[in-house]
């Protein structure tokens, strides 16, 4: 993985004496709070309900050891022995104090992490496929392109006071496992005869406003690519909606210029900007590329799986996935125990996955924007010692992509923004479908819940989405069907009036049992809803 | 399109808070609007608001000594695609932000090639200095003269 040289280390060193600095002038009330919200906002400060909170970057989703135990190390010094990790492959803490933070930061800085642009109206953390490097179907590793763009965009002085967040995703694979097309702008790395190139999908995004990117340009050459960022980027500096906040993301703008006006202005910039020589040589993404080189395989790692232990058996089927070496899967550490917190995490079960990703994996994790954890280099030999590691720490359920691997927002628990709780509703419905034994007939079932209209939990994309209202001071919860995040995207719809918090718990069992009902052999439950649609289900829930 | 009705003039002379890393001698005179300049012939200081498309000027930037570009609010970012932009079309005049600039804009708004900064508030002289030493690299080509880190990297 990468490793940051001293350029890489001044960079993150100067952020942290920054921040410092602008902490003390706020302190000492040289700065207003509306003045200082934005510098600490661009240092993944949030102020939130109960504490402020830190969201760290973990770039492309990707840690050794080292840098997972720091994490762990930080939640128990300055943290209450836990961390959230998110739809962004980050991590987040929830009981931060302000004059900590600095001194976090400087932590991070000793294990090459940061918390730079992990919030605020700037190119955000970018993001990709958690199986990098490991998927048996991608074209090229996506994460050095993910790296070019993250050193392009740190810091970036034209780009540091956007209309509204901005965010972006790197995939190599024609499956989509990054939800690129529901990004500020996804790129998919492609070859075409022969040479590789990136496609460019702008203006998708949740939100209040969901919208699907469309393809701007179908090949940018990659050495190219980063001026055609910056072009986008800049007809959306200029001309993206500053009126209002919720008008703002480029998706607004896409849309509201049609894609074929956004797409030309966008290449009358980079026809100016090709002359500004601002395009890093090829020669930088292959100095990128050296680091992210395969590990050292073993060329004669066997593939048989001893499946006496039912348990075991059921984990490898459900939680490992295909890799392209033989002998190699990739197991998903699920962060979805029945009755937990969507993809919270102790100080001890980060240093144990540390521990085992260093003895099984060439000491690399992944975060997924699903919010578990990727174990990405695994031999099928090794699988049962680490299973029986990760069972004994409650690391070991089987449920990968399953009505109980639900996507959360942090909700009304802590978000200040929320309007309802999504980790009570998260709870329930696992312990719902645990008890009645259905998780693993119901197969691929993707549940996305979030506590407010701002999407965070992704409910948009989820074949069952919930979101979280406040109906007249009562939390309400709206069912929507038929989203999905992946190659095969597509919004979900909502399938009417809401329910309440055990209510919608029912309601999701209710659209489950129509799922049972009408499904076809090899049918998922979004693949049923396509060809069934809404009707039947409606009448189940309402009728 | 700008956000509020801009000012007949922009400041021009210096209003005592003045930042500037030129040599030259200030322009005297105040700045105009961009439709006022394009209008007429013989202003040489336009004052360029968050709206206002900065490209307007690029077939007249001989004749312009100052470019003001106003920040209404800092958190209004169009300002510095508007300098850059007037930057890379060759303009080699004064280009000064005004309005709500702060400190911690500062390394940025140079970065886009502003080499002048008339701040509303009056900026703590440690602060600025503090500010414009804070970065030892960059990471990108601007429309300043700094050398990228990849350039370095493969000089």
């Amino acid at each position: 993985m990468y490793k940051y040289d001293s350029y890489d280390q001044a960079m993150v060193d100067a952020r942290v004496e920054e921040f410092r600095d602008q902490a003390r002038r706020r302190l000492e009330g040289k700065l207003t709070e509306d003045q200082f919200k934005p510098l600490r906002l661009m240092n993944g400060l949030y102020l939130q309900l109960h504490a402020y909170m830190l969201r760290v970057a973990v770039p492309y989703g990707t840690l050794d050891s080292r840098q997972m135990h720091a994490l762990a190390d930080i939640a128990d010094k300055y943290d209450r022995g836990y961390g959230h990790f998110t739809t962004r492959q980050n991590i987040q803490y929830n009981w931060i104090k302000l004059e900590d933070a600095a001194d976090i930061l400087a932590d991070l800085s000793k294990v090459e992490m940061h918390a730079i642009q992990t919030s605020g109206n700037c190119i955000r953390n970018i993001s990709s496929d958690h199986f990098a490097g490991a998927a048996a179907d991608e074209v090229v590793d996506p994460r050095p392109y993910a790296e070019l763009l993250r050193q392009w965009s740190s810091f970036h002085p034209e780009f540091s006071y956007l209309p509204r967040k901005f965010k972006i995703a790197v995939i190599a694979s024609e499956q989509d496992r990054a939800a690129m097309r529901l990004h500020d702008i996804g790129i998919n790395i492609v070859q075409r005869n022969g040479e590789l190139g990136a496609a460019f999908y702008v203006g998708g995004g949740m939100g209040r406003t969901p919208m699907i990117a469309p393809c701007i340009n179908a090949f940018v050459p990659l050495d190219q690519f980063v001026t055609y960022a910056e072009a986008c980027l800049r007809v959306y500096n200029r001309y993206g909606r500053r009126d209002n906040k919720y008008k703002a993301r480029i998706k607004i703008l896409v849309r509201e210029l049609g894609a074929e006006e956004y797409t030309r202005q966008v290449e009358e910039e980079f026809a100016l900007l090709l002359d500004q020589a601002i395009e890093p040589p090829l020669a930088e993404l292959e100095r990128i590329k050296g680091f992210f080189a395969d590990p050292d395989f073993d060329r004669d790692a066997g593939d048989d799986i001893d499946r006496s232990d039912p348990d075991f058996a059921l984990w490898v089927d459900r939680n490992t996935v295909a890799h392209k070496q033989a002998g190699y899967v990739s197991a998903v550490i699920s962060l979805k125990p029945v009755g937990g917190i969507p993809g919270d995490a102790t100080a001890g079960q980060m240093r144990l996955m540390a521990d085992l990703a260093k003895r099984h994996s060439f000491d690399e994790l992944r975060v997924m924007h699903t919010q578990n954890i990727v174990l990405p280099h695994v031999r099928k030999a090794d699988l049962h010692t680490l299973w029986s590691a990760l069972d004994d720490a409650g690391l070991g359920s089987p449920n990968l992509d399953t009505v109980e691997d639900i996507i959360a927002c942090p909700g009304l628990d802590y978000c200040s923004l929320a309007n309802a709780r999504s980790i009570p509703v998260a709870q329930k419905i696992s312990e719902r479908f645990a008890k009645t034994g259905k998780t693993g007939t119901l197969g691929q079932l993707k549940l996305k819940i979030s506590g407010c209209i701002n999407a965070c939990g992704h409910h948009h994309a989820g074949h069952i989405g919930i979101l979280g209202v406040d109906r007249k001071g009562v939390e309400n919860y709206q069912l929507s069907l038929g989203g999905s995040e992946a190659e095969d995207v597509s919004l979900a719809k909502i399938t009417g009036p809401g329910f309440s918090e055990d209510g919608i718990v029912d309601a999701v069992e209710t659209v489950t049992g129509v799922y049972e009902r009408e499904r076809t052999d090899g049918e998922r439950f979004l693949d049923t809803y396509r060809r069934i649609g809404m009707a039947p289900f409606k009448e189940a829930l309402y009728d | 399109m700008t956000d509020q009705t801009p000012p007949a003039e922009g400041r021009g002379p210096d209003t005592g808070r003045l930042i500037r890393y030129r040599d030259d001698e200030p322009v005297d005179h105040g700045a105009v609007t961009v439709d006022a300049f394009l209008d007429q012939s013989n202003a040489s200081a336009v004052r360029v608001e968050p709206g206002d498309d900065a490209r307007e000027l690029i077939p007249h930037l001989e004749r312009l000594a100052l470019v003001e570009v106003n920040f209404p609010a800092f958190g209004d970012g169009r300002g510095y695609s508007s300098a850059r932009i007037l930057r890379e079309a060759g303009y080699a005049g004064e280009l000064r932000a005004v309005g709500d600039v702060l400190v911690d804009q500062l390394a940025y708004m140079r970065r886009c090639g502003f080499d002048a900064f008339d701040p509303d508030e009056h900026l703590d002289e440690h602060d600025v200095e503090a500010a414009f030493a804070r970065w030892p690299e960059v990471y990108q080509p601007a429309a300043d003269a700094r050398t990228p880190i990849w350039a370095k990297r493969h000089g």
